[in-house]
């Protein structure tokens, strides 16, 4: 039995959730999905997902709760496009006071795209296979350091990676595969699942 | 491998992405980046918010572009701005201007009193108000890619907007009761009634839900405000004059973001609606010169 958090106070939940079950069903895996919205939330969980969102939102209501320091303990983590951010040690075209939870090597640049009238979606291809991806007012994975695997390119763009810190586990994406896919949750419990 | 720009998924995707939060009226790029601080998700550019449009009266139009291009400049959130309903040519330019969603509005004075703008033809995604089902279904039928129930705009007054979330939510519980019970008949009635294909009222009736987000909006002035529309079961909300009117906008943006996350936590909302000063003085609906909620068709 896998216990799987979805930080919950704002973006594309309950996405998530129907992904996260799917891809548990498909798995033949148990899994407890539950929402996470306070540092008592995060208790016991073994992974957490990192929603699509304002990144700056998230990062104002994760921290009024104190939550940035739990969530560094926490061993698996998987963030679609502001949950990218959120993982990421350096962001571009920061808001005021941005400021995030800095487990992987990865440079992110917010809005990269442009603004929404430039959102798109897209066929590419992945380790994981071909998938329609869909890009939100999308942030750019600039460049990727030291043990960080990238697991879709599309032209010189990065558009998902992994990174292994220890025994934690991080999952960057800058689309939204929860909108069209369960490819990556599946991928992402996997994960979860051997490294217990 | 073509990308493709302006697909519904990407239209309501914006939207998706903007569920659990709060979008705030402002005026100017101060108040953009008051509401950005405050943990807004979203400004809407206006040049003045409900309460003033209802105070100065005449004719209330889309803003000017310089005004959106300078709160654009000021926040990385998204900007959205406003036209009037059936105004298709304000929408062309607040598309061009690149906002991130355009509200066809009845807050502003209606151009069209026949038709609304058919917003499959625009890249920018579009929210419209609705006040019943029917009027939700026919702005989707026409390409919105998200819904705000009405309420009152300008009021202060909650009591619209609780109405219209009520009306929408037990419209659609009586279609899914039809649609359970096999009765393609009484459907079929009422997508005749709603004015639109029958398709798309079996689809909402399948979901339990409208098949697009759905924010509240109009008459929300405090954080208790806020959080009722949540319990009652939209995605999100919107605040036009309640925080800028009200006599400490920057404690009452915060305070309202937090009772949105929180939206089930009455201890935590207690704690944010403390100390906060005075809300908008509101209004009776019976004293309003114009009701903005019945505008559009």
């Amino acid at each position: 039995m896998l216990r799987v958090g979805i930080l919950a106070f704002h973006g594309d939940v309950s996405e998530h959730l129907r992904a996260s079950k799917g891809a548990a069903e498909k798995l033949k895996r148990k899994i407890i999905v539950s929402e996470v919205r306070t540092r008592s939330d995060l208790n016991g969980l073994d992974a957490l997902i990192i929603p699509g969102g304002e990144s700056t939102t998230l990062q104002k209501l994760c921290e009024r709760e104190g939550m940035f320091p739990a969530m560094k303990k926490i061993k698996n983590i998987f963030g679609t496009c502001a949950g990218a951010i959120l993982l990421a040690k350096k962001v571009r075209n920061k808001a005021t006071n941005q400021r995030t939870i800095e487990l992987m090597n990865i440079e992110v640049e917010r809005n990269a795209y442009g603004r929404q009238n430039e959102s798109f979606e897209k066929e590419i291809g992945t380790t994981l296979g071909k998938m329609v991806a869909t890009f939100i007012r999308a942030p750019h994975i600039n460049n990727v350091g030291k043990g960080v695997t990238v697991l879709a390119k599309d032209g010189g763009e990065i558009l998902a990676c992994e990174q292994r810190v220890g025994d934690k586990y991080y999952l960057a994406l800058s689309f939204h595969p929860e909108l069209t896919t369960t490819k990556f949750h599946e991928y992402f419990l996997n994960q979860v699942a051997s490294a217990r | 491998m073509v990308k493709k720009i302006g697909t519904f998924r990407v239209k309501s995707g914006l939207a998706q992405m903007l569920k659990g939060g709060v979008i705030m009226d402002v005026v100017n790029a101060e108040q953009a980046r008051i509401s950005e601080k405050a943990g807004a998700v979203a400004v809407m550019a206006l040049e003045r918010v409900p309460a003033d449009i209802r105070a100065t009266g005449g004719v209330a139009r889309m803003s000017d572009p310089r005004m959106i291009k300078e709160i654009q400049k000021a926040v990385t959130i998204p900007v959205m701005a406003k036209c009037r309903i059936g105004h298709f040519v304000e929408a062309q330019i607040l598309e061009a201007l690149d906002v991130d969603y355009v509200d066809e509005s009845e807050v502003l004075t209606p151009a069209d009193e026949q038709f609304h703008i058919d917003k499959t033809k625009f890249t920018a995604p579009f929210v419209c108000g609705a006040k019943d089902l029917g009027q939700a279904l026919r702005r989707i039928s026409e390409g919105a890619a998200m819904i705000r129930t009405k309420g009152e705009a300008g009021s202060g007054n909650i009591v619209e907007a609780v109405r219209h979330i009520r009306t929408v939510r037990s419209e659609i519980d009586e279609i899914q009761k039809l649609h359970k019970s096999g009765n393609t008949k009484k459907l079929r009635e009422k997508a005749a009634e709603y004015r639109v294909a029958y398709d798309l009222v079996v689809q909402t009736a399948k979901l339990g839900r409208l098949p697009v987000v759905n924010f509240a909006a109009g008459g929300i002035a405090t954080p208790a405000d806020a959080a009722l529309c949540m319990q009652l079961g939209v995605d999100g909300v919107f605040v036009g004059s309640g925080i800028f009117k009200s006599a400490e906008p920057k404690k009452r943006a915060k305070a309202i973001v937090d009772a949105v996350a929180h939206f089930r936590d009455a201890k935590k909302i207690a704690q944010v609606s403390e100390n906060m000063g005075d809300a908008m003085k509101g209004q009776e609906l019976s004293k309003l010169e114009t009701r903005y909620s019945h505008r559009g068709i």
